[in-house]
């Protein structure tokens, strides 16, 4: 399982620049999740590669080699926190909902219940939350939506962007 | 400064001009229609139309691999953009600057199936080294002075400008300014190595015992072949070039072991599997240069200049990686050598090991060893023959398959940007109208095409555009009435079993096809005649010569790699092999 974090420009086609050279080499991406940051000319991804024996390496020269990737980094080498939302539905009638989630230490909450429905997210750790699907029996599932995982370095460094390179033309 | 006023299609134009372009190739059509009106009202770039788009970008390729300026095509959108798509990869694999200019349907009709509408930034994703779909006319400029700055730095590679046709309307005018300045966010570009990777890299070239040098077209595309010479001597070791990197180091030269890989010649693959150091220059380490990657170079410590950090450590994994520029890298190595004084003496014997394999098995080995060959021609002659009434000087553009592997071992490439080749995609139909961008380009040199009767008929109308243009190409037609490469193999591999690979009875009469352009055509079929056929050829200085030379049609490429096998297993002919 690797977690690559990236900035790219936020502009059309780069994303598709960036999936192209997974999809190229047969690879499926597990999560991918993307949205604007602070500067909001630039777009951090965090993807999941869960692929065997993928060259993650090999992978990490070509995006970097993208015009519009900023910066890359795989978070599964360095001390990384990583986080994933989950929004679930879940048929009430079938399931224990409160003895299901005992035993689990995310932070959650319920978003919209109803006699025969529950919908709640759940904040925690992507294999805690992978476990506690794992748990639900088809007929209990309504529904189930995940942020896929979000990550990012401990400690006071980031993914800084470099200030914009300037060539000049004499 | 008074303001210039602009249209889209004139700003595109424009900015062409003052990137100092002055030559294009293209192919009009709806979506592109503003921007050919542009063109038609300037005389600063000349277009050139050619007969198919996949022509405009070999054009544009061929002109690029001569000058080393950015070659730059046009064409309309839809059928235009998806037949430029196979030059666009050609010059993609090679690393060929190309910028290619495709209309695009307006843009309230983007999305719709418009007619003639395709999304070329799609389809020519994997293919690119960068795209841009114009926006917005003002941005044209900037986007123009990007492309051209992607296109030629770093690794080159193509870049493609999408235009909606509505952002070149003629009736839309806007200010235009050519930027001075561009402003790229991490877009990195290596130039010298780290010092501390220069000494670590000296080491490994001083205390090797059996080092070789083996340069590919990295090294062509940065200039550096007076460096690479001066290295050569310096360190007085065999030298190799890749398909792509021939001419980089010149072939006359007693240290030079021929070209390396599927092909190569005997001595430079025992070199290679022999070395006890491989340096690699501009060289990517490709499929058909190691054969099985697990079994290459085992006894060799590797060192590896690349302008990609990403060629770096791919197929093969090596001990001094310099991510820079060839020339830069180069130029560095040779200074601290000079600096230590290096004595070469050491290399003599291993430099004689390798005349010594050039003697057991040189190219000639198996053209003279064959029985009888009467008076039919051999296809290796006819490469000799060209050489000959050359001078070795001319520009020599192929195609695909064996008279390309021919062309590659027999004429002796001494200059870099010689020989003009599809080396990575390996396209069928290049030769003849990468031609013509070279002959665009160097109007009074020679340039021969070595070509066969397949590939050639896949760009064949071109031979319409030599003729609008006054294009005086020798084409040089190794016909031997079937794919000869493919026949090889499955002569090798199948048994001999000839699957879709002979037209004999179909193949039209090129004397007569060039003549019907107004071109000169001559057919050769005897050994006593290829000589003067050839020097007539050549003396017909303004004449587009269409030679077409029957040649041995159960002649194979030797020596070959075997399959899945090391550098020193290779076929030398159809009943020696130097393997078990």
């Amino acid at each position: 399982m690797n977690h690559i974090a990236l900035l790219m420009e936020n502009q059309p086609g780069a994303l598709s620049r960036v999936i192209g050279l997974f999809s190229q080499r047969g690879y499926n991406i597990d999560s991918l999740s993307v949205a604007p940051t602070q500067d909001e000319t630039l777009s951090r991804l965090t993807m999941t590669i869960g692929e065997e024996g993928a060259d993650i390496n090999q992978i990490l020269k070509q995006l970097y080699k993208l015009v519009d990737v900023v910066m890359v980094q795989n978070l599964s080498e360095a001390d990384a926190l990583t986080l994933e939302l989950a929004i679930i539905k879940l048929n009430k009638a079938k399931t224990d909902v409160e003895g299901l989630l005992k035993n689990y230490e995310f932070e959650r909450e319920i978003l919209d219940e109803k006699d025969n429905f529950t919908v709640f997210k759940v904040l925690g750790d992507t294999q805690e939350i992978e476990k506690l699907l794992s748990e639900l029996k088809k007929e209990e599932f309504l529904e189930v939506t995940r942020s896929g995982t979000l990550g990012m370095t401990k400690g006071n460094e980031s993914l800084a962007t470099n200030d914009q390179t300037k060539i000049s033309y004499d | 400064m008074a303001k210039v006023m602009t249209s889209g299609g004139e700003a595109l134009i424009k900015a062409l001009a003052d990137e100092n372009v002055d030559i294009i190739f293209g192919y009009p059509g709806g979506a592109a229609l503003h921007i050919y009106d542009a063109i038609y009202q300037q005389d600063r770039v000349q277009h050139i139309l050619v007969r198919h788009e996949q022509a405009a970008t070999h054009a544009a390729d061929g002109f690029a691999r001569a000058t080393g300026k950015p070659g730059v095509c046009l064409v309309t959108s839809g059928p235009g953009a998806t037949n430029a798509i196979t030059g666009i990869a050609t010059a993609y694999m090679d690393s060929i600057p190309l910028v290619v200019i495709s209309g695009q349907v307006p843009n309230h009709l983007i999305g719709t199936d418009a007619f003639q509408e395709t999304d070329m930034m799609g389809i020519s994703r994997p293919i690119v080294k960068h795209s841009f779909l114009v926006q917005k006319p003002e941005e044209i400029p900037v986007i123009v002075k990007k492309a051209f700055h992607i296109a030629t730095s770093g690794r080159p590679g193509p870049v493609v400008i999408d235009v909606p046709k509505n952002l070149t309307d003629p009736n839309e005018k806007f200010e235009y300014k050519f930027p001075s300045d561009l402003y790229l966010r991490s877009f990195a570009l290596y130039d010298e190595a780290e010092n501390s990777e220069v000494k670590k890299a000296v080491k490994l070239l001083t205390e090797a015992e059996r080092p070789v040098i083996y340069a590919g077209g990295g090294a062509i595309n940065s200039n550096a072949a007076a460096e690479i010479y001066e290295f050569g001597k310096l360190m007085g070791c065999p030298v190799t070039n890749t398909l792509m990197g021939l001419g980089v180091y010149p072939a006359s030269d007693e240290q030079f072991v021929g070209m390396l890989g599927m092909h190569g010649t005997y001595e430079a693959n025992m070199v290679m599997h022999e070395a006890d150091l491989i340096m690699a220059i501009g060289a990517r380490f490709d499929d058909r240069i190691t054969n099985n990657p697990n079994k290459f170079g085992l006894q060799a410590k590797k060192i590896h200049i690349d302008s990609d950090p990403s060629s770096i450590d791919k197929i093969i994994d090596v001990d001094v990686a310099m991510t820079g520029n060839a020339k830069k890298v180069i130029s560095q190595i040779n200074k601290e050598l000079k600096a230590m004084n290096f004595d070469n003496k050491k290399f003599d014997g291993w430099m004689k090991k390798a005349m010594q394999w050039r003697a057991e098995h040189g190219l000639n080995h198996n053209m003279l060893n064959k029985k009888n060959p009467g008076d039919i021609i051999l296809p290796q002659q006819v490469i000799q023959s060209t050489y000959k009434a050359t001078d070795g000087k001319a520009f020599v553009t192929s195609d695909v398959g064996q008279h390309q592997m021919f062309a590659a071992q027999y004429y002796h490439f001494n200059e870099p940007r010689k020989w003009i080749n599809s080396g990575g995609l390996g396209t069928m139909g290049f030769g003849l109208p990468a031609a013509m961008g070279v002959k665009f380009a160097f109007p009074d040199e020679t340039v021969a095409c070595i070509t066969g009767e397949g590939s050639i008929q896949m760009c064949i109308q071109e031979l319409s555009t030599c003729g609008q243009y006054g294009l005086p190409i020798k084409i040089i037609n190794l016909n031997n009435r079937a794919l000869g490469m493919v026949k090889q193999w499955q002569d090798m591999q199948y048994g001999g079993r000839y699957s879709s690979i002979s037209y004999e009875d179909s193949l039209p009469d090129f004397i007569k096809l060039a003549e019907s352009y107004g071109h000169v055509g001559m057919k050769v079929e005897k050994l006593s005649e290829l000589e003067s056929a050839m020097e007539e050829c050549f003396a017909l200085k303004d004449k587009l010569v269409f030679l077409d030379v029957y040649v041995d049609p159960d002649e194979h490429v030797y020596p070959m790699l075997k399959a899945g096998g090391d550098m020193s297993e290779m076929f030398l002919s159809k009943t020696e092999k130097t393997f078990e």
